[in-house]
């Protein structure tokens, strides 16, 4: 910090020791820009050698971070690919066909995994913006500390935990069925956390220039916030609940002790079993040794893979549009 | 920018909607050429859960029973037999399956929630089979006291004078044995460690029981855990129902029951049931399999799933369809298409029983 | 964006408002508005502390039955009327698997960060950190299959090496365990955290002042140098607590851990051996939830699910501590 002080009072200076500064600077930037290696005209050779060390590490770590995504993508899509072909993967469910029949439709699993990520996404984000909003515009005192110090404990609660919870309440207490409504339930405690943590980070970002001044408008606090501060977070806050989506219709834990298989659509939240993907995906993986089974079994992956990728996509393109920049 | 951007999410997340919405059930235009609206097919939606053992046998005849009758939907979650029971006490499910019998307070309690007795209705057999990874080797001959040696860590070996002693003329390779047993609590474990109890004796030291109670070998979830991991060593074994040893293509060892070696087949497995006897009364048809059998050609280690039924549904609309499908299941055609998946055909014998109790039902 | 356009009436506000520039004037509205950003904030203060509340009350009969130490004991027997169970091997093998996963993602991540911050030409910094980010998006049931069925074959020669070489060393020593040994969770584990620590730290990083790096530099420093006195020290906190959340992740992993690993035999001896074989929490609740047919043997499992829940809520509160500490040090 203050040797760049120092730099910048002496550049207005212009000493020869500025301009010696300015020139380094100047070839600083124009390395970041070129990405040239930079012009090492002092140093030891150890030293030299050390950074070319630390290069090569670093190219070997992405290189090697490179490798299990390669090789998982690869392995889910060269063996699952063809099923995903058929019009029939997308039109159909897996009603009457059985492990050793070959393909079927996914429709019955992806419309389940959609629909209580849907019901999911209308619980958790007005709980997750609300409470966002009260950590950033309201959040002061012991409650706001509480809060902040709960949604970090939320969002390390194992999905296996948070199953155990909703099924110690769900069905041993209240004796309820268990029914999709219920996995919604749990997939909210995962993605609380998510919505609260990334519409908190896109709240403290809207510059406090736009609230004061709506405030000295005389605005009301809750119209400015309705009105000023969540369009200007929108983008980010789609981010978040996206990205949110994305972590819940991946998990399968809560699914198995609390949303059993069909194989025919079933759309009803609060009757009966309801498939979702990762469902889909645990039925075919105890057939190890048939072919036809192992082939869904991948293809049901690269669905969920797709639409959670998907999901993923349309967060990253909404941030990218977002208005709020640091 | 934000109103267009929102708007283009809004179109993407219906539109993906959309393309769930207008998805179909397979085989509702198929059934349309074959369903010959039998005048004993009702109508609507039953929900069963329980014994993951008998999950391709009931996925087949649920399969035949809905292209039958194409107006029913019959789902079965394949989550366990503990679960399987735990829903029909609570009503959650129409029927369980389940590995094992009732015990008396659980029966009580489904008999209560029935307001009827609980039936046991034996619907499928499933063979377990003892696999074996040694590709120099096409058949091996156990017995009780040597299986429940090797499971038990006390034969390491597979060129062990006990085993060399039942397979006079094989050559058997100097190879470790490595023993899996199921690590999740199973119907499985619980039949096999009940056939080594019952016929080993005193070389089986430990506890029978669904969950794994022995001191050797690595544990490994489900049918399809123990199946690789035996297949990707060699000198590995383990025990799984009949289908997973043919699927990977393991070998299956003879049983010496006491009279000969006796190789797992339909007819074998038919046999050991006949010998069953009945536990329950009237057409509670709990069975008491004898695991020590001798009777010579009977494949001995079986587990017998129970559909656990109501004797008289409160709903009279889901005791037709509970009985409907049920009388699908037993009928012979469907019990000689399960030999192909791996399970055991009722012998006639036992079946009869069952057309009548499954008749009974009100 | 879309701000009223007509200007909002004036009316006198309250005459506080006009001293603190961040609170607004009070009116009807904000009362419901304020009232239901508080009550969700109370809602999620109060569903953690269900949460905890309803884990011990479901665990409190078991454990009280529990005829074994629940923290020393290795055997797990839930069942029947001398339930014996305690958590010494799930804990040992959840908190060696996660160490592994941990001793291999956090190095290997910080320099992936440091590549796309620092390293990478222009054009591959943004494709580098999507590429990263979609390991994110690989459900974890995904991981769990590909390390099964693919990983798994090609890991088995490399332990048998580490055993014939390094078997001297206890942590190395050689066991009957052929599937998923506690190394191998732990590899599988640090692919899936692999990202966590990527994204975070790279979003540290991505904050050093340019000031501090634009000096390391004008002092002659090689490129490394700067890395080492201005980004890294700045960055130490955020990696930190990178960490944690990963750690976090780790020790919950439920479904990939429950595909691949190798349970014990019950009574087997005890091993420091990193090739051996063990459940995690995560994994052996999983593995047994279909046969929850007992409140005992329900609470058994629970209890164990709540030294999880604490293993994790401590792990959160180390990293909420670093976060303050790391708010004091930039602020």
């Amino acid at each position: 910090m203050s040797a760049t002080s120092a730099a910048e009072t002496t550049e207005a200076t212009g000493t020869p020791l500025a301009r010696l500064v300015a020139a380094r600077r100047a070839a600083y930037r124009a390395d970041v820009v070129t990405d040239d290696p930079p012009q090492l005209t002092r140093g030891s050779a150890s030293r030299r050698l050390t950074d070319q060390v630390a290069r090569v590490v670093m190219w070997a770590s992405f290189g090697l971070a490179m490798v299990p995504l390669v090789w998982i993508l690869g392995t889910v899509v060269a063996r699952g690919y063809e099923l995903l072909l058929a019009s029939s993967w997308w039109t159909l469910s897996q009603r009457n066909i059985n492990a050793a029949d070959v393909g079927g439709g996914a429709v019955h699993a992806i419309q389940g995994t959609l629909i209580q990520a849907a019901v999911t996404a209308a619980i958790s984000v007005p709980l997750g913006i609300f409470t966002a909003i009260h950590l950033v515009e309201y959040g002061r005192g012991r409650l706001a500390r509480a809060v902040s110090f709960m949604v970090d404990i939320l969002s390390g609660v194992p999905s296996i935990v948070a199953a155990l919870f909703i099924y110690a309440v769900w069905v041993t207490t209240f004796g309820f069925q268990r029914i999709g409504f219920a996995v919604c339930l749990s997939l909210v405690l995962l993605m609380i956390p998510v919505v609260v943590r990334s519409t908190e980070e896109m709240l403290k970002l809207v510059p406090n220039g736009l609230r004061e001044g709506s405030y000295a408008l005389g605005v009301p606090k809750w119209i400015t916030i309705t009105r000023i501060v969540l369009p200007t977070a929108f983008s980010g806050i789609v981010t978040g609940v996206m990205l949110g989506l994305a972590r819940v219709m991946g998990e399968t834990a809560p699914l198995l002790i609390l949303g059993p298989y069909t194989k025919s659509i079933a759309t009803n939240l609060f009757d009966g079993y309801m498939p979702t993907l990762p469902t889909m995906i645990n039925q075919d993986r105890t057939e190890i040794g048939l072919d036809s089974a192992m082939e869904r079994m991948w293809a049901t992956a690269l669905t969920l893979i797709l639409i959670v990728l998907a999901l993923n996509l349309i967060g990253r393109w909404a941030a990218r549009r977002s208005s709020v920049r640091r | 920018m934000t109103t267009r951007s929102s708007a283009i999410i809004i179109v993407a997340m219906s539109g993906a909607l959309a393309l769930g919405a207008c998805g179909s059930d397979a085989t509702k235009t198929g059934t349309a050429a074959t369903g010959t609206a039998a005048s004993d097919c009702p109508t609507g939606t039953l929900k069963a859960e329980g014994s993951s053992a008998q999950k391709n046998a009931i996925e087949a005849a649920i399969k035949s029973f809905q292209t039958k009758c194409s107006g029913t939907t019959i789902n079965y979650a394949a989550t366990g037999s503990g679960a399987g029971i735990k829903q029909f006490i609570a009503g959650q499910v129409d029927f369980g399956g389940s590995d094992s019998t009732l015990k008396d307070d659980e029966a009580a309690s489904a008999a209560t929630t029935c307001a009827s007795p609980a039936w046991h209705l034996p619907m499928v057999t499933g063979p377990v089979g003892i696999a074996y990874n040694l590709p120099s080797v096409s058949s091996l001959v156990l017995n009780a006291d040597v299986t429940a040696k090797i499971f038990l860590g006390q034969i390491t070996m597979w060129n062990d004078p006990a085993i060399a002693a039942l397979n006079s003329g094989t050559t058997l390779p100097a190879t470790k044995i490595s023993v899996f047993f199921r690590s999740d609590e199973s119907g499985t474990t619980d039949n096999f460690t009940k056939y080594l109890k019952a016929a080993a004796g005193t070389a089986w030291t430990v506890e029978s029981g669904k969950k794994w109670n022995g001191t050797a070998g690595e544990g490994k979830p489900q049918n399809a855990g123990v199946a690789t991991a035996a297949k990707s060593v060699e000198g590995g074994i383990s025990y799984m129902e009949w289908s997973y040893v043919t699927q990977n293509k393991l070998g299956l060892a003879k049983i010496d029951n006491g009279s000969g070696p006796v190789e797992l087949t339909s007819a074998s497995v038919g046999k050991m049931i006949e010998t069953a006897t009945q536990k329950g009364t009237g057409n509670d048809l709990s069975l008491t399999l004898d695991y020590a059998t001798k009777t010579p050609g009977a494949y001995p280690i079986n587990l017998v799933t129970y559909e656990i039924v109501c004797s008289k549904y409160k709903d009279a609309a889901k005791g037709k369809l509970v009985k409907s499908f049920l009388t699908h299941f037993v009928s012979a055609d469907v019990q000689k298409s399960l030999e192909a998946l791996g399970y055991a055909a009722l012998p006639s014998s036992v079946s009869a029983k069952i057309t009548a109790a499954v008749a009974a039902i009100g | 964006m879309s701000a009223t356009t007509t200007p909002p009436e004036l009316t006198e506000p309250a005459g506080s408002s006009w001293t603190n520039t961040v609170t607004a004037p009070r009116r009807g509205g904000d009362r419901w508005f304020g009232l239901a950003s508080h009550g969700a904030g109370v809602a999620v203060v109060a569903l953690v502390t269900l949460v905890g509340v309803f884990l011990v009350s479901q665990a409190i009969p078991a454990l009280s039955k529990n005829e074994a130490n629940f923290l020393t004991s290795r055997e797990w027997s839930v069942g029947g009327d001398n339930p014996r169970f305690g958590i010494m091997e799930l804990l040992w093998t959840t908190t060696t698997a996660s160490i592994i996963a941990m001793a291999i993602a956090v190095p290997i991540g910080v320099c992936v960060a440091l590549f796309i911050t620092e390293y990478a030409p222009q054009w591959l910094r943004r494709p580098a950190a999507t590429l990263v980010d979609l390991l994110a998006a690989v459900p974890s049931i995904v991981y769990g299959l590909w390390g099964l069925i693919i990983f798994r074959p090609v890991v088995r020669p490399l332990e048998d090496w580490l055993s014939t070489r390094l078997g001297w060393l206890p942590l190395f020593a050689p066991t009957g365990i052929t599937g998923g040994t506690i190394m191998f969770i732990g590899v599988v584990l640090a692919i899936m955290i692999l990202p966590i620590v990527t994204a975070i730290s790279r979003e540290v990083f991505a904050q050093t002042p340019t000031t501090h790096k634009e000096g390391a530099l004008a002092l002659g420093a090689t490129r490394w140098e700067m890395i080492r006195t201005a980004v890294l020290p700045f960055g130490k906190p955020g990696v930190i607590s990178a960490a944690m959340l990963a750690l976090g992740r780790a020790l919950g992993e439920t479904i990939a851990v429950t595909f691949i690993v190798s349970t014990l035999a019950a009574g087997s001896d005890w091993t420091w051996s990193m090739l051996s074989g063990g459940e995690t929490f995560a994994s052996r609740i999983a593995n047994n939830a279909a046969e929850f047919d007992s409140p005992q043997k329900t609470g058994a499992f629970i209890a164990a699910g709540l030294v999880l829940f604490i293993l994790t809520f401590v792990v959160n509160a180390v990293a909420r501590v670093v976060i303050e500490r790391r708010k004091a040090f930039t602020e």
